[in-house]
């Protein structure tokens, strides 16, 4: 029983930082149609600014909030200086932001040094029968959930979020009746680093923090974005529902590498089966 | 350009022949890592410049191609098979991909995050395999620290020394563009450029673009497992470092800095690239990583086309509006 609950507990655990890790790129790539490829990068900036927020006498919990912040700001400034002159060229950004990846893991491992760091996970662990479970872990499903809805009401029930799902959509109309594309893009792009701000804040005292830190996730967050298809929330959840599972089973039953292994097998089964990613099984949606 | 063709070829073919005896054993020696990688070049400019196709496993299938070289090499001794089974190897990856993709029609996007993710995988996974127990037959694949002790190449049963080895690889590099130029030229090459121009259009015409772009796919990967046989062979050595980030962002680079209008553009943009990298050299691998993202950055702003075509361009508009302005830019006395 206990042994169940545990399990369940990992297995919810792994799909949710899947869909929190994921969820930054699906917005700009379900939005904007780019696929940002610096988006590991965004999250290893997020997690050095918890450790730079630690350092200076800061709580983890200070870093967490500070980091979309910072990161969204970067956003802003890369999507300004690089992403824009790129629009309708898709194949183009892949390029420059994989250049901007590389050249970001330089620069912080110039800066920062090239080891891993370490952050204190808060809040300590509880019994679950002959089991002890670490808070921290549901906090962090509780942010990855809150993050999701949070990013729902918005496009569903805000005024930004009805002129973004219209600049997706048809972004002529939405330059006709007065707003610029290019802002809302703008943000748009801010939003999603933010978001993999947050993320990477949130797995820091999990991982550890270093300059490839964004590596060992980027391969899971693209998986995710591809099966999950365009629709922004129905696609990142239910991909990183299935795919969460498939890594987790494999890794409990052998490593996390091949864990990775099978995500990408059945990813490359579903993507064979479904061209447009999970999310063409809804008609419509988010 | 069609008359002057043949002269092209003939000059290159002496090049290739001539430079050994001017060179010094160890320019010969960094010159045939340069050709290795212009190879691999031209695998990804072949896909990407003729067929529209942008991958971002070319370095994936350069990697595999020498891991699978090391293994024949190590285990049966046969070092000419062993390049085959590379071309093999890396060829069925290649085909699985294609396979996925382009059956089932995804988008370029698409294909470029799917290779990008199996190179990433790869290198996770090849690089995990420190335990003596990852082995295949005598062959350990030795985790981060890579496959060591392969064998050089051996034609004739004997071991190749640098000059040879030089002429089997600048041969089989002349013999790769000349393949690819003339598979270009042929009606399985137009149906490709066909492909790049305007995809929906060859469909309504009746060809079938999936098996093409797949063999397209397969043929890239191929060349690109036959460069990795030959490095695996030339530094008697492979590690996963062939799969990382940079390694796979250097093909595209190189292609990017030739442009890919041309074929042997690729080639020029590889050495001029290398040449560029070995005189900057020295600083570490991150100051390295840094500039090749720059490099990356900025081509992608401002040569879409491709630096050395860009390059080209302007000197030929220098030259047309004043060649004496020209001159003085090459000679200053």
């Amino acid at each position: 029983m206990d042994l169940a609950a545990v399990t369940a507990l990992g297995v919810l655990f792994s799909v949710a930082t899947l869909a929190l890790l994921s969820l930054g790129l699906a917005i700009i790539f379900g939005m904007m149609g780019v696929l940002n490829l610096a988006q590991g990068e965004f999250l290893m900036l997020g997690a050095y600014t918890v450790l730079v927020a630690s350092s200076h006498g800061l709580s983890v919990w200070a870093g967490i909030v500070l980091a979309p912040i910072v990161v969204g700001l970067i956003g802003v400034i890369v999507e300004r200086s690089i992403i824009r002159f790129l629009y309708g060229r898709p194949l183009d950004t892949m390029l420059a932001t994989w250049g901007l990846s590389l050249v970001l893991v330089g620069a912080v491992t110039l800066t920062m040094g090239p080891t891993t760091e370490g952050v204190a996970t808060p809040l300590g662990s509880f019994e679950l029968g002959r089991y002890s479970v670490s808070i921290y872990r549901i906090v962090v499903i509780a942010i990855s959930a809150g993050a999701s809805l949070a990013v729902y009401l918005a496009l569903r029930y805000t005024r930004a979020g009805l002129v973004a799902r219209a600049t997706m959509q048809v972004p002529q109309l939405v330059a006709a009746s007065g707003i610029e594309p290019e802002r809302v893009y703008m943000s748009t792009f801010g939003l999603g680093a933010a978001l993999a701000g947050l993320a990477g804040s949130v797995m820091a005292p999990l991982t550890g923090v270093v300059p490839t830190l964004g590596l060992a996730f980027i391969a899971k967050i693209f998986i995710t974005v591809i099966v999950g298809g365009p629709m922004v929330l129905i696609g990142t959840t239910s991909a990183a529902s299935v795919l969460g599972v498939v890594e987790s089973a494999v890794s409990y039953a052998s490593t996390p590498i091949y864990g990775q292994v099978a995500m990408l097998t059945v990813a490359m089964v579903l993507l064979r089966l479904l061209p447009n990613g999970l999310s063409g099984l809804w008609r419509s949606g988010l | 350009m069609s008359r002057l063709e043949p002269i092209g070829w003939a000059a290159a073919a002496l090049l290739l022949a001539g430079l050994p005896h001017v060179l010094s054993l160890f320019q010969t020696v960094q010159l045939t890592v340069f050709v290795i990688f212009a190879l691999l070049a031209l695998s990804l400019d072949f896909i990407w410049g003729v067929a529209g196709i942008l991958s971002f496993g070319q370095a994936a299938m350069f990697g595999i191609g020498g891991y699978a070289y090391g293994v024949v090499g190590i285990d049966l001794g046969i070092t000419p098979l062993g390049l085959a089974v590379g071309m093999l190897a890396a060829a069925f990856v290649a085909g699985l991909i294609g396979y996925v993709a382009f059956y089932g029609r995804v988008g370029p996007m698409y294909l470029a995050v799917v290779t990008l993710t199996v190179t990433l995988i790869i290198y996770q996974l090849m690089g995990s395999t420190a335990d003596p127990r990852y082995a295949i037959g005598q062959a350990r694949l030795g985790g981060y620290n890579g496959m060591t002790n392969i064998p050089s190449l051996g034609l004739a049963g004997g071991v190749l020394d640098a000059a040879e080895f030089f002429y089997v690889v600048g041969a089989l590099l002349y013999l790769a563009v000349l393949s690819c130029v003339a598979l270009t030229r042929s009606s399985f090459g137009r149906t490709l450029q066909g492909i790049r121009e305007n995809e929906f259009r060859m469909e309504l015409l009746g060809y079938d673009v999936r098996w093409r772009k797949v063999l397209a796919f397969v043929i890239s990967a191929a060349l690109a497992g036959l460069a990795g046989g030959l490095f695996a062979s030339w530094g008697n050595f492979i590690n996963p470092e062939v799969f990382s980030l940079p390694q796979a962002a250097l093909v595209v680079i190189w292609v990017l800095v030739g442009g890919r209008s041309t074929l042997w553009g690729a080639i020029l943009g590889t050495i001029v690239v290398q040449y560029l990298t070995g005189v900057l050299g020295g600083a570490g691998s991150t100051y390295t990583a840094i500039a090749l993202g720059g490099v990356l950055i900025v081509i992608v702003l401002l040569f879409p086309r491709g630096l050395m075509p860009a390059l080209t361009q302007a000197v030929v508009n220098l030259a047309r509006r004043s060649p004496a302005a020209l001159l003085a830019l090459i000679w200053r006395p």
